[in-house]
């Protein structure tokens, strides 16, 4: 007899609404979802005065394996992912090699199995990144993979990237693009504004984003093939997507959960750990996609987690790279900081991202007969963040120090707990 | 105060009270034996990340005369360039027992990083194109100098109007002599072609020009930037030719100038770029003096860190 799991006491929030309910799974699988006395030997889970919800999708986490496993690994990456609720992950290709062939889709699918969540690689759209030659993406595509992107850099060549969507349209996979014009953005080491002159560092001005928006949006209405714009920053950004869909262009795009909540005030003390790319940009900014989020301009918050190793982030701030982490706290900012309905968070954290990515085994309905992918997230939990004390290899964390109410208490990972009581269980 | 790391660290009121100071050091350096034994037993390093010649040994001049220590770690040739992050290197420095160190680096904010890492007090010596604190008050001193010995006032730059031409954008002077002009009641003026103007100026308390001919007869105080290169590759410019055209303090734009027009330029100077070899001779250039009261303001910063008597505010 398969092990049976009862999720006891908590309120059931999934894409068909919010109701009481215990919720029982044997094995993978969710079996009954309602008022439930718990089998003789079941393992009972107390969600008294939380939220159940399926659990929660990054479409963007860099987990740095293989290449950079000092700074992160699949599985510690995938550890936080659980700690932060999240039961699916869509891990960056822009690793050392590059995920552009189908041997490296492979070893990152096999490190993703004894993960502690589902790890499904993006592809590369080009070789190596390097934005010359399109990556073998139908090959990799046959592996499962259905995200395609670059990211890290933007696609720079227009020619280049027609061909790209051109070839990727039959496929039924989605081009994701990191929006850098690489000339316009000089390398600025942050948001090009009052805030970088002030503190003399070269800057990114917000059209560096806006104009490769422009073109893949012109592209996407020339030859079609579905466009996800990756962690837009910029009010501007926000309103371009928001005319596309008006238009009826097969376009998406997600939010960061530091785009939602920082601002380039932070880089003031000079700490690389507020560099990122796209720069953290304006209040204005931060109020426009936070708007775009509430008006449903935006489908999905991911977290761009980006872990780096300490002696990277202790580098010159115009030296060091851009990143930061966001598994473990996006939810926890966001119950925080945001005045959403948590049914509108969790959408855009769970089913819709599930959706435009393809994780079907995520962000359903909680219903007998589902996998059983869940997340169980106490709204009331205070707690400080602290990097040294994260599952990440790295600390990069822009919030340190921070009180943050909200915080997950448990997550089940295809019917096992992997988190209890906000502790990971290996 | 621990650290000196941007000019407005100071407040206005202690960029005056650092002037004041600077007097005392400048009379110390009137003396046939130029030396006071303030800083016996302290220990100042300077630690360049960057190549400089006249900062460097300004600095070093300061410390010796108030009888400090000193100590040198520059970039060239040490073990930097085996890759030892700037964080270890200043750390081993600590270790030695350094009371201050002088930081510059080509980078922005690296002496703020420092100074989080170290115990000892930080002087930014100059942080890619972000501050450079000590030249901003000495600037500013130079001016009040020259003031009082024209007029002989009360040490403020009330009602002077500087304009400071040139590469606004990339120079760590420019925002350091902003910060000390303003502080003492001037009124800046920054003159250049858009390219060479930060993405926003409406956070600073500056005007902003871009025709040097149609500015120069409202000045007091022409403030030279040193032009580089580098600027011509990233296209900001078309070339020194038309920046020299357009910017450069000619022979024909010094005619129409008074002569009790201060001319000033933080050096090193590029002659018949930033300004014709006859502007050495004009009675208001002030650049060799510049370089002399520089020592004395590094003095008065030396000693307002580390002396004894002055304690945080």
């Amino acid at each position: 007899m398969p092990d049976v799991l009862v999720i006891r006491g908590g309120e059931v929030v999934d894409p068909n609404g919010r109701h009481r309910a215990d919720v029982v799974v044997e094995g993978d699988t969710v079996v009954a979802v309602g008022p439930a006395e718990p089998p003789a030997g079941a393992r009972v889970l107390d969600a008294g005065g939380c939220i159940v919800s399926p659990g929660l999708v990054d479409l963007h986490a860099h987990l740095r394996q293989p290449g950079r496993e000092e700074a992160e690994t699949v599985e510690s990456g995938s550890r936080g992912a659980a700690l932060g609720g999240f039961t699916a992950v869509c891990a960056m290709p822009n690793t050392t090699p590059a995920i552009d062939s189908a041997s490296v889709v492979r070893d990152v699918i096999e490190l993703g199995r004894t993960a502690l969540c589902e790890v499904r690689p993006a592809g590369a759209i080009t070789m190596d990144r390097a934005g010359d030659r399109l990556a073998p993406m139908a090959e990799m595509a046959a592996l499962g993979v259905t995200w395609f992107t670059d990211d890290g850099d933007g696609v720079q060549d227009n020619g280049l990237m027609r061909r790209a969507l051109e070839y990727a349209r039959p496929l039924g996979v989605t081009l994701a693009q990191h929006c850098e014009d690489a000339a316009l953005a000089g390398g600025g080491a942050m948001h090009e504004g009052e805030w970088s002159a002030r503190l003399g560092l070269s800057g990114q001005p917000r059209e560096a984003e806006e104009v490769m928006v422009m073109r893949d949006l012109a592209l996407c209405r020339m030859v079609g093939g579905r466009v996800h714009f990756q962690h837009l920053s910029t009010a501007g950004s926000v309103e371009l997507v928001r005319r596309a869909r008006a238009e009826g262009l097969p376009v998406s795009c997600e939010v960061t959960a530091h785009h939602l909540t920082l601002t380039d005030a932070t880089c003031a003390g000079y700490d690389p750990v507020f560099k990122v790319n796209p720069p953290l940009r304006t209040d204005d900014d931060v109020a426009a996609v936070r708007c775009g989020l509430a008006d449903g301009t935006i489908d999905a918050i991911a977290t761009d987690h980006a872990p780096h190793a300490p002696e990277s982030k202790e580098l010159p701030f115009d030296e060091a790279p851009p990143g930061m982490l966001g598994l473990e706290t996006a939810l926890a900012v966001l119950l925080t900081e945001l005045d959403l309905p948590i049914e509108r968070l969790l959408e855009a954290m769970s089913w819709r991202p599930a959706r435009l990515g393809g994780f079907d085994r995520h962000g359903g309905a909680v219903e007998p007969g589902a996998p059983a992918n869940l997340c169980v997230i106490d709204p009331a939990a205070t707690w400080v963040v602290d990097g040294a004390a994260m599952a990440s290899r790295s600390r990069n964390t822009p919030y340190q120090g921070r009180r943050l109410t909200g915080r997950v208490r448990h997550t089940v990972f295809e019917g096992e707990p992997v988190v209890v009581d906000a502790e990971a269980c290996r | 105060m621990k650290h000196l790391l941007a000019v407005d660290d100071l407040g206005s009121d202690g960029v005056t009270e650092l002037m004041t100071l600077t007097d005392r050091f400048v009379e110390v350096g009137e003396r046939s034996i130029p030396k006071v034994p303030a800083l016996r037993g302290r220990t100042v390093a300077t630690v360049f990340f960057e190549s400089s010649t006249r900062t460097r040994l300004s600095f070093e001049a300061a410390a010796k005369r108030l009888s400090a220590d000193t100590m040198s770690f520059s970039a060239a040739g040490s073990s930097l360039s085996k890759g030892e992050s700037v964080r270890d290197t200043v750390e081993t420095l600590g270790a030695m027992g350094v009371d201050l160190m002088v930081v510059r680096h080509g980078s922005a904010g690296v002496p703020w990083q420092v100074a989080q890492w170290v115990d000892a007090s930080v002087v930014n010596g100059g942080d890619g194109w972000h501050e450079h604190p000590t030249q901003g008050l000495l600037d500013a001193y130079t001016l009040l100098q020259a003031r009082f010995e024209r007029a002989g006032d009360h040490p403020s730059l009330a009602g002077e109007r500087i304009g400071l031409v040139g590469d606004i954008k990339h120079s760590r002077v420019a925002r350091s002599d902003v910060a000390a002009f303003t502080a003492l009641g001037a009124e800046v003026t920054l003159v250049a072609p858009p390219t060479l103007l930060p993405p926003s100026t409406t956070a600073w308390p500056v005007e902003v020009a871009h025709d040097l001919d149609e500015v120069l007869p409202k000045l007091d105080v022409v403030a030279l930037l040193r032009i580089q290169q580098e600027r011509m590759r990233e296209a900001l410019l078309p070339s020194m030719r038309e920046y020299t055209l357009r910017y450069g303090l000619t022979a024909e734009r010094l005619r129409r100038l008074d002569e009790h027009v201060i001319v000033m330029h933080p050096g090193p100077v590029n002659r018949g770029v930033e300004l014709d070899a006859e502007v050495m001779d004009h009675p208001g250039t002030v650049i060799t003096r510049q370089v002399t009261n520089g020592v004395a303001v590094r003095m008065a910063v030396l000693f307002l860190l580390l002396g004894s008597g002055i304690t945080d505010a």
